[in-house]
Order: structure tokens, then C-alpha cells, then sequence
């Protein structure tokens, strides 16, 4: 964090990039960053996603060889078959990588760098070094973390949580334990940084980087979320890179941070003293919560842009969707210990911690019923990008729902540890972000590479997505209202052979659901060289990146410095283009509010 | 747009990127801010579960540090001044001012690199005394905290040298925005050891 040498970036203005490596790779330009993000984020979504059919496969098949696996660890598969620890290995990098490098990266970092300056009609982000150094410094974590595979011990067994004391005592716990988990810890902490800097980059160019006429309330909803996101992300990211650092020397200075005095691990008495296990579980929540909101508000915000691009008329109200997001933003750092209910924390505080959850249900709520009455009677333009952006309302809603159960202590001390709250947290943080993503790679791909994507393959990919997701993750709820306990490796010879079919059709919904995902990448990258050439705005949207030209210049506008007159709702009014009224069109409007 | 609309534009374009140094400034703060909280209340709770507390005796020259680091923000606030007049001379006429304020900006500098001298001086202290960053939770906060602490201000430091380069440079433009935005991030500084000092003294 060395914010005081901020004087040395050259704020909004750099010339035109020359040469091979400073336009593609130690690029200033805000939209190749945004392409690193998403390129970044696209390797870490396919990781991720292996390793969930590895999970899969072993859950249903426990004993069964898998190809190759034997060669990236010797030690947690031997002869092909996954060992138990190496399942939660495994695990702790689904999560890891999904959560950081997917869910961070691609909803904010990718498509906010790329869109934020351009929305708001800037040149650039303000501090174009800064943004750069964000980039590269969460690469660096990217590559700490995966270089855990290919240590002889394997990526630690904690979970993308990192529990102390599991992830603070060492090697004595389990394997992963020892460097592994230390991979784990350094990987945080520089990603925090990247995070930090990027979040500082987001909120200076949106405060200080506004065309002429472009107030606040006339920034496109997406924009705002991006905002909010780089709000909640600055001070939750602030929190975690000290929590990091202390579980960092726990492990490699002996300091005793967060292992308890008198603890014995496999028989050996560890030589730390007097810490405590739950001042992890605060700080790591702490930022924990407002993460799912890292993840979710940047896709409300897309959603809601693409939303009224497709429904060619404005939300009911796009001005209570900004004040919900803020609320919820807001709310979001009051809420952590609802992770906690199981932790042994003291029973009220359990209470302090439910009401301020069930508060945030009605922000939530009060979005998705503007959603569904803007829906109501509006005859839709079905894009790929608009299905998505629907599919996200579903998803956002029925994962959701199971919220509600969760929020109340009662429920959740009985559905904490099954898959109940995989469920959950999969629908409604993992898959509507996802959700959002792809809605704004169907919306934006023409504006970021000058070639639309093919609509029909879109359709597929999307049908697939949506109804697959929907049968691998509805299960989950019902396994965990029928006791199906979370984080084992296999389910043999107890009580939950019973539940075994479930099981498998989850896992046959899972590789299917997956392999769909192929038909995405090869859209991606087919249209990115053969795909038609894209207009200016085939969407007839209004914003800003809708007025310059498919890919845009290293300078966005050009020489041009746009002035902006109306908000980005003019949909279904009288413009000279048809519909709609561009932000920067000087035309009139009657009753525009 | 006519070429003076375009004129203006472009001056407004680089007013707000001024404005983005200050806002870029605070945001770090505030970042900063948050993330000494979270240290706090580790520190709280980290005390609150431990039966076997021990309380230090902080290292006596840390008072010392703490004079000399106010002394560096008054310093930093007389060479602020003239750096500023030199700034609008020079909006004002073209011309390049007199060296001004390098004087006051390279004892600031030296005060805040003797702040750090100090500050190793306390660790010194405390390790001939048989308290490392392991030895007890007291000891492990007091160095997480001053080390933490010590890397920000060697941020400010960096921004003060840059300053510094570029006033003694002849020719060198000196944005106002780096100027303001370095002194607010320095006095940060001071205020947050302050800050420090009093939670180490009362905790720990």
C-alpha cells in the first residue's frame, strides 16, 4: 500500500501506447487491464471448474482412478485415487480461486476497468500506474497460489476460510498444512494489495473523473455498483491484509495470534500460547460478508443496465436501485457474524448478528420487485445478454430464499455444516454473479473486440447454464435438509448411502452443466476472429460506450471530451435514432424528469 | 466544439485529475485507517481471551520518536508554504520560482528518517531485553504495529524525496495536487503514531 507515491502516476493521461509490451502487456490502458482481469479470471473460472468434476467424480465414486491426477500429486492420489485430504485440497482451491480470482476479477476489476472510465466519459482511470500495478500484483498472487499444486504436499486441506487453528498450527494437522498453506496466506495478502489499489483507482476516477454533465444520478447503474463495489472492496480488502499478515507469522515467526494455549495436535503439543481461534473467524468475515457483496452488486449493476437496454423502457425506479445498493453496501460490514453461529460465540451476540441479515433481505428484496415490475408488460428484447441478465434474477432469488433460513441462528446451527448452505451460497453468490458476467460478456463482447458473438450459440449455452445449474444446486438444499454434512470426501457405509442417487445425478448435472460451458469458450473465440463486424451500438443503448467507436481507441473519445445532458434511461421516448436518446445527444426530451 | 470550448475541456479534464490526487490521497487514508481498526480490535479481542496477559513497559525513546515526528509535520508546514507560492508564481507568470522550501522540505525528510532510527532503537531495546516479535502477545503487537506502521511511512518518505528531486531539479513542473497530497498522507502519518502510541500504551 504505498498510496503516498500516488504523485508519480500520471493521472489520466498517458500518450499512445507504443510497441508490443506496453499496449498488451505492462499496459496503462484501462481497457487492456480490463481484458487482463477477464483473461485471468477466464483460466481461474476453468481451474475452479475442474476441480469441482474432480470433486464430483470422487464423491460418487470414492475408489475410481482418475487419469492423470496421479501425476500432479503422488502423495494425495496415490495410483489415481484421491485420498481424503487431497478432496479437501482440492477444495480449498475451488473456493480460493473461485472466490478471489473469479468472482472479484471478473464481475468489478474486468468489466469495471474496461467500462467505468468509458461510462463516465473519461480518458482513463486516474492513476493508470496504479491500475497496471493492480493488475500484475494479482497475477503474482494467482500464480503463488496454483504454485501449491505442484509442492510435494499439495494445496492446504483448510478451505478458502483458512480456520484457525487448522490453517495457523503447521504441518502436524494434516497435510497442505506446511507450505502449502503459507502459499495459501502470501497469495491473500498480495491479492488484498492488487485490491486495494484497484478500489482506490475506482473511487478517485468516478469522484473526479466525470464528463461535463455527467452528475452523479446520470451515471449508468452499473457504474454505480462499480462504485459501491470499490467502496465496500477498499475497506474489507483493508481488513483482510492485516489478518492474512497475522496468520502469515503465526505460521513462520511462532507469534500466537490465533492458536489457543494448551492445544495438541496429532499427539504433539503445539508451543503457542494464549491466542484465539474465533479473532480469525471475525476479521476473516469481517471481510468475508462483504465479499458476497464484492461478487454480487457489480452483476445487480450490469443487470440492471442490460435489464432496461432490453425492456427498451426505464426501471420503475433506477434511483431506489442505487439507494438499495448503498443500503446494502452499507449493511454489509454488520452482518458478519452470521457466519458464525456454530463458532461458540456467545448466543446474543448470535441475535445482534440475525436481525441486521434479515434487514439486508429488504434492500434485496426491494430490487428484485423493481426488476419484476419493470418485466411486467414490457415486451423484451431476447438477447443472450437479456436472458442472462434474467436467468440472474432467477437465480438471485431462489438462492436467495434459503437465506432467510439462514439468517435465523435456530435454523442454522442444525443446517450449518450440510450442503444446505453450499446451496445457498452457490446460487446466489457463485452462480448469479456468474450469471452477470456472462450477461456482460454477450452485451459488451461488440464494443470490446468489434465482432458480435453469435446469438444462437449464446441461446444454447444459456438453456444449458441455466437449467443445469438449476439441477446441481436445487439437490444441494434438499441433501442438506436431510442431514447431508458438507466438506466429506465420500459418503460409504453411513447413514447417507440412502442419499447416494441424489449424488450422482448432481455430478451427471455438474459435467454436463460444465461441458456446456465449452460452447461459451468456443463462442469467445470464434467471434473474436470470425464473428460479424459489430456497429457502433447494436444494442441501440444509451451510454456512453455506445457513442465511440467498436474497439474503442487507446484514448476512448478520441480528441473529443463528450458532454453528457440526460441520464442512460431514455428508452421508449422519441429520440431521432428511434426509442432512445444517447447521453450525449443535446436533443430534447418532453417529461423528462 | 469550438477550440476555445476544447481549451477549456482540457483544463477542466486536468483540474479534475489534480482533484483525483487529493481524492486518491483520502481514499488511502482511509484504507489505512481500516486497516489499523482491524489491528485494534485483534488487539481487544486477542486481550479479552487471554487469561495470561502481559503488559509492557514501552521502550522509553518511543516518546522521543513521537517529538520528533510532530516536529517533522511543522517542518513540512513551513516548507509547504513557500512550495505553494512557487507553484502559483509559476501558474501565474511562467516563470520558475527560487529553491524555497527545499531547505524546511529536506530537514522534514531527515526527521522523518530519524523517526524510523528511533523506532529501530525501540526494537533494539526491547530484544536486549528478551522480547522478540514471539515472545508474548504484547511483544508480537508492538512490532506488528510499529513495523506496519514504519513501511507506510517509508511511502511518505518516498513521496517526500520525490518532492524533493523535483524541487532542486531546475525546470521540473511540481503538480500542486503532489505537493498537497503528500503533506495530508505525511500528517497522516504523524496522527496515526499518535494514534498508535496511545493504544500500546493503554493495551499493551
Amino acid at each position: 500500500m504505498q498510496e503516498a507515491s500516488a504523485p508519480q502516476a500520471q493521472q489520466g493521461h498517458h500518450g499512445p501506447p507504443e510497441g508490443f509490451i506496453r499496449k498488451y502487456v505492462f499496459s496503462l490502458d484501462h481497457k487492456v487491464i480490463g481484458k487482463q482481469y477477464y483473461g485471468l479470471a477466464l483460466v481461474a473460472v476453468f481451474i475452479g471448474m475442474t476441480l469441482s468434476w474432480l470433486m464430483r467424480y470422487h464423491l460418487i465414486y470414492p475408489n475410481g482412478k482418475i487419469f492423470g491426477l496421479e501425476l500432479l500429486s503422488k502423495v494425495g492420489a496415490p495410483g489415481g485415487v484421491m485420498t481424503p485430504e487431497y478432496y479437501l485440497s482440492l477444495m480449498t482451491m475451488h473456493g480460493t480461486l473461485m472466490v478471489f480470482f473469479v468472482l472479484t476479477n471478473a464481475p468489478f476489476a474486468a468489466f469495471g476497468n474496461y467500462f467505468l472510465p468509458i461510462q463516465i466519459g473519461a480518458e482513463d482511470m486516474a492513476f493508470p500506474r496504479f491500475n497496471m500495478m493492480s493488475f500484475w500484483v494479482t497475477l503474482v498472487a494467482f500464480l503463488v497460489l496454483v504454485t501449491a499444486f505442484f509442492i510435494p504436499d499439495g494445496p492446504p486441506i483448510s478451505g478458502w476460510t483458512a480456520y484457525a487453528p487448522l490453517s495457523a498450527v503447521g504441518t502436524d494437522a494434516g497435510p497442505g498444512l506446511g507450505w502449502g498453506q503459507n502459499l495459501w496466506g502470501l497469495s491473500i495478502a498480495i491479492f488484498c494489495v492488487g485490491s486495494l489499489l484497484g478500489s482506490l483507482n475506482f473511487i478517485a476516477t468516478t469522484l473526479d473523473l466525470r464528463a461535463k454533465g455527467m452528475t452523479l444520478m446520470r451515471m449508468p447503474l452499473c457504474t454505480w455498483a462499480w462504485f459501491i463495489t470499490a467502496c465496500i472492496s477498499l475497506l474489507a480488502f483493508a481488513v483482510l491484509l492485516p489478518a492474512c499478515l497475522l496468520l502469515v507469522l503465526d505460521r513462520m515467526a511462532g507469534t500466537s495470534f490465533f492458536i489457543p494455549a494448551g492445544l495438541v495436535v496429532s499427539d504433539r503439543l503445539q508451543a503457542h500460547a494464549g491466542g484465539s481461534p474465533l479473532l480469525w473467524q471475525h476479521l476473516f468475515w469481517f471481510f468475508g460478508h462483504p465479499e458476497v457483496y464484492i461478487a454480487i452488486l457489480p452483476a445487480m449493476g450490469i443487470v440492471s443496465h442490460i435489464l432496461i437496454n432490453s425492456i427498451r423502457r426505464p426501471l420503475l425506479s433506477a434511483k431506489v436501485i442505487i439507494y438499495s445498493m448503498m443500503s446494502i453496501g452499507f449493511l454489509s460490514y454488520m452482518v458478519w457474524g452470521h457466519h458464525m453461529f456454530v463458532s461458540g460465540m456467545n448466543p446474543f451476540s448470535s441475535l445482534m448478528f440475525s436481525f441486521p441479515t434479515l434487514t439486508i433481505t429488504i434492500p434485496a428484496t426491494v430490487m428484485t420487485l423493481i426488476w419484476l415490475g419493470s418485466l411486467y408488460g414490457a415486451r423484451i428484447r431476447f438477447t443472450s445478454a437479456s436472458l442472462f441478465a434474467l436467468g440472474f434474477i432467477s437465480m438471485f432469488v431462489s438462492g436467495g430464499v434459503s437465506g432467510f433460513f439462514l439468517a435465523q441462528p435456530s435454523i442454522d446451527i442444525y443446517l450449518h455444516a450440510t450442503y444446505f448452505v453450499v446451496g445457498h451460497f452457490h446460487m446466489v453468490m457463485g452462480v448469479a454473479a456468474i450469471f452477470g458476467v456472462f450477461a456482460g460478456t454477450y452485451f459488451w463482447f461488440p464494443k470490446m473486440t468489434g465482432r458480435m458473438m453469435s446469438e444462437g450459440l449464446g441461446k444454447v449455452h444459456f438453456w444449458f447454464t441455466f437449467i443445469g445449474t438449476y439441477c446441481i444446486f436445487m439437490p444441494f438444499h434438499y441433501l442438506g435438509l436431510a442431514g447431508n454434512v458438507r466438506r466429506y470426501s465420500s459418503f460409504v457405509d453411513d447413514f447417507l448411502l440412502p442419499l447416494m442417487p441424489v449424488h450422482r445425478f448432481i455430478t451427471i448435472a455438474a459435467l454436463i452443466t460444465g461441458a456446456a460451458q465449452f460452447i461459451f469458450l468456443y463462442n469467445l473465440i470464434h467471434s473474436r476472429f470470425r464473428g460479424k463486424v459489430a456497429p457502433v451500438n447494436p444494442w441501440e443503448a444509451t451510454s456512453l460506450e455506445w457513442t465511440i467507436p467498436s474497439p474503442p481507441p487507446w484514448n476512448n473519445f478520441g480528441d473529443r471530451h463528450p458532454v453528457v445532458y440526460h441520464d442512460p434511461h431514455q428508452y421508449g421516448v422519441k429520440g431521432s435514432l428511434g426509442d432512445y436518446v444517447m447521453q450525449d445527444s443535446p436533443e430534447k426530451i418532453e417529461n423528462e424528469s | 466544439m469550438t477550440t476555445d470550448g476544447k481549451a477549456t475541456a482540457a483544463a477542466m479534464n486536468r483540474s479534475s485529475a489534480e482533484e483525483a490526487a487529493k481524492s486518491g490521497i483520502w481514499v488511502g487514508i482511509a484504507a489505512i485507517t481500516m486497516t489499523f481498526a482491524a489491528f485494534t480490535s485483534a488487539i481487544i479481542v486477542r486481550e479479552g481471551t487471554d487469561t495470561s496477559w502481559h503488559h509492557m513497559t514501552l521502550p522509553g525513546v518511543l516518546y522521543l520518536n513521537t517529538l520528533v515526528l510532530i516536529a517533522s509535520s511543522i517542518t513540512l508546514e513551513l516548507s509547504r508554504r513557500p512550495v505553494a507560492a512557487r507553484i502559483s508564481r509559476r501558474e501565474a507568470a511562467g516563470q520558475e520560482g527560487s529553491r524555497s522550501g527545499l531547505l524546511w522540505l529536506l530537514v522534514t525528510l531527515g526527521l522523518g528518517l530519524m523517526f524510523l532510527a528511533g523506532q529501530y532503537a525501540a526494537w533494539r531495546e526491547l530484544a536486549s531485553q528478551g522480547l522478540f516479535l514471539a515472545t508474548n502477545p504484547s511483544s508480537s503487537f508492538f512490532y506488528v504495529l510499529t513495523a506496519v506502521h514504519g513501511v507506510h511511512l517509508l511511502g511518505g518518505l518516498a513521496a517526500l524525496g520525490y518532492l524533493a528531486g523535483k524541487l532542486s531539479m531546475a525546470g521540473a513542473r511540481l503538480r500542486r495536487s503532489t505537493a498537497e497530497a503528500t503533506s495530508i498522507y505525511w500528517h497522516f502519518m504523524g496522527g496515526l503514531w499518535i494514534y498508535l502510541l496511545l493504544v500500546m500504551r493503554t493495551r499493551l
